[in-house]
C-alpha cells in the first residue's frame, strides 16, 4: 500500500533527484555538450530516436464521456482516415468502447487503440520483420516491409490493427498508407518526432473539456504522465499477458 | 517493317513530348544555389531512388527526419500548380515524377501510398469538402479514374 503513506513520495523525489545527478554528473564526465540524461524535448531532425524515451498514454476512464468520440474523430482527421462507406472494412486506429457492469450497472466507457507493447506479440509474428518496436517504444508497420498477412491482427489481444482493402487517394503527406498494409494508431510518431509532445486525440479531448487522455513520457519522472501513474496508478488492460502496454487506464 | 518503323518513330516522338520540360511547372526553389538540387542534377537523374529509398528506412526505423532526401520535400519543391492554378497528379505525364517515369518506362509504387501532390494541394481537394466523411459516390470515381491500373 504505497499510496497510503505520506513520506512515500519524499522518499521518492529524493532517490530521484540522487539519481539525476549522477546521470548528469557521468554526462559531464563524457564530454561538454553531450549529455546522457535528457528531458523529453524535441529531439534534431538528424538523430535517431533511443530508448530514454518511453512514450505511452494514460486514459481516466471517469473523465471519458460516454456519448464522446471526439478522439476518433480527432484520430481520422489527423490520419487521414477517410471512410470508403463501408465501416466494416474501414481503417479504425483507435475507438471507443462501453463496457457495462451487469451487476452495478455502471458503464465505463474508454477508448480503445494500439497499446504499444515492451514485448508486442504482433512483432513475434510478423514474418517479414515489417511490425516493429521503435526504441521509443512506438509500435509501428513499416508498410514498405508489409506483405499484408495479416498475422499481426490475429496476435494482437487489443483487435487495434485494420487492413486496407481498397486502393487509396489523397492521403496526407505525414501519414502514408495504402492497400495491401497493415497499419494501426502510430502514437501520432509524426507529431512526436516533430516535437508536438502530444496526441490529436489527447489534444482533442482536452479541447472537449474531458481530458481523459494523457500523452507522454514513462521514462521522464518529471512528466505528466509519470507524476499521475505514481501518484493514483494505473492499470494495462491484458495485462496478464505480460506484454507491459505503453498505454494505462485509470478507474477500470 | 515500314509500320514497324512508324510505331518506333511515334514512340520515340511520344516519349520525347511526354518528358517535355516546358510543360512541367517549375520547382519552388532551389535546395542549394550551386547544386541546384539536394545533390547535383545529374547525380540525381541517376541515383534519386538510391538517396530516397536509403532515406526512407532511417526515418521509419529510426525516426530520422532531415529535409534532405525526404520524400516530402522532394514533392513540396518539384510539385508547384500551373498557370490555372492545378497541381498534377503521378497520373498525368506532366507531374514532374511521371514525366520521366513514363519516358523511361519505370513504374514505381511509391504514390500508392504516399502523397504524389504538396499538402496544401491536397488541403485545397479537402476543403470543398465539409466534412472528413468525403462522398463515398465521389471518391469511388476518383479512385478508379486515377487507379485503373491498380484496380481489382
Amino acid at each position: 500500500m504505497r499510496y497510503t503513506l505520506d513520506t512515500t513520495e519524499e522518499i521518492s523525489t529524493e532517490r530521484r533527484s540522487f539519481t539525476q545527478g549522477l546521470a548528469a554528473l557521468g554526462g559531464l564526465a563524457i564530454a561538454p555538450g553531450v549529455f546522457l540524461y535528457a528531458t523529453a524535448d524535441a529531439k534534431p531532425d538528424d538523430q535517431a530516436v533511443s530508448s530514454q524515451q518511453r512514450w505511452g498514454m494514460l486514459v481516466d476512464t471517469n473523465s471519458c464521456s460516454e456519448d464522446c468520440s471526439a478522439c476518433v474523430s480527432a484520430c481520422n482527421e489527423e490520419n487521414g482516415l477517410w471512410s470508403l462507406g463501408r465501416p466494416e472494412t474501414d481503417a479504425q486506429w483507435i475507438r471507443k468502447l462501453n463496457v457495462k457492469d451487469r451487476q452495478t450497472g455502471h458503464v465505463t466507457s474508454m477508448p480503445m487503440m494500439c497499446q504499444h507493447c515492451e514485448h508486442p506479440p504482433c512483432v513475434d509474428v510478423c514474418p517479414t520483420g515489417a511490425s516493429f518496436r521503435r526504441e521509443d517504444g512506438i509500435v509501428l508497420v513499416n508498410k514498405h516491409t508489409c506483405i499484408g498477412c495479416r498475422y499481426c491482427m490475429m496476435a494482437c489481444p487489443y483487435k487495434a490493427r485494420s487492413f486496407i482493402h481498397e486502393p487509396l487517394q489523397d492521403q496526407l503527406p505525414h501519414s502514408p498508407r495504402g492497400k495491401g498494409c497493415v497499419e494501426s494508431c502510430t502514437l501520432c510518431v509524426h507529431k512526436v518526432d516533430r516535437g508536438d509532445n502530444n496526441t490529436a486525440c489527447a489534444e482533442a479531448c482536452a479541447s472537449e473539456g474531458h481530458e481523459a487522455l494523457l500523452f507522454g513520457d514513462l521514462n521522464d519522472p518529471e512528466s505528466e504522465i509519470s507524476k499521475q501513474l505514481e501518484k493514483h496508478g494505473g492499470t494495462q488492460i491484458r495485462s496478464d499477458l505480460g506484454l507491459n502496454t505503453g498505454v494505462y487506464y485509470q478507474g477500470i | 517493317m515500314l509500320k514497324g518503323l512508324a510505331g518506333i518513330t511515334a514512340a520515340f516522338v511520344f516519349g520525347v513530348l511526354a518528358g517535355d520540360p516546358q510543360d512541367i511547372p517549375p520547382p519552388k526553389e532551389n535546395y542549394d544555389e550551386e547544386t541546384l538540387c539536394v545533390e547535383p542534377v545529374e547525380d540525381m537523374r541517376r541515383q534519386h531512388f538510391e538517396y530516397i529509398l536509403d532515406h526512407r528506412d532511417k526515418t521509419v526505423v529510426e525516426g530520422i527526419r532531415t529535409k534532405q532526401y525526404s520524400l516530402i520535400g522532394c514533392i513540396d519543391c518539384h510539385i508547384t500548380p500551373n498557370e490555372e492554378g492545378v497541381y498534377a497528379r503521378y497520373s498525368q505525364e506532366t507531374h514532374f515524377c511521371a514525366s520521366c517515369h513514363q519516358f523511361a518506362a519505370v513504374r514505381i509504387d511509391c504514390f500508392q501510398c504516399h502523397a504524389d501532390r504538396p499538402a496544401e494541394a491536397i488541403q485545397k481537394a479537402q476543403e470543398s469538402d465539409t466534412s472528413v466523411q468525403r462522398p463515398v459516390q465521389e471518391l469511388r470515381e476518383t479512385l478508379e479514374l486515377s487507379n485503373s491500373a491498380f484496380n481489382r
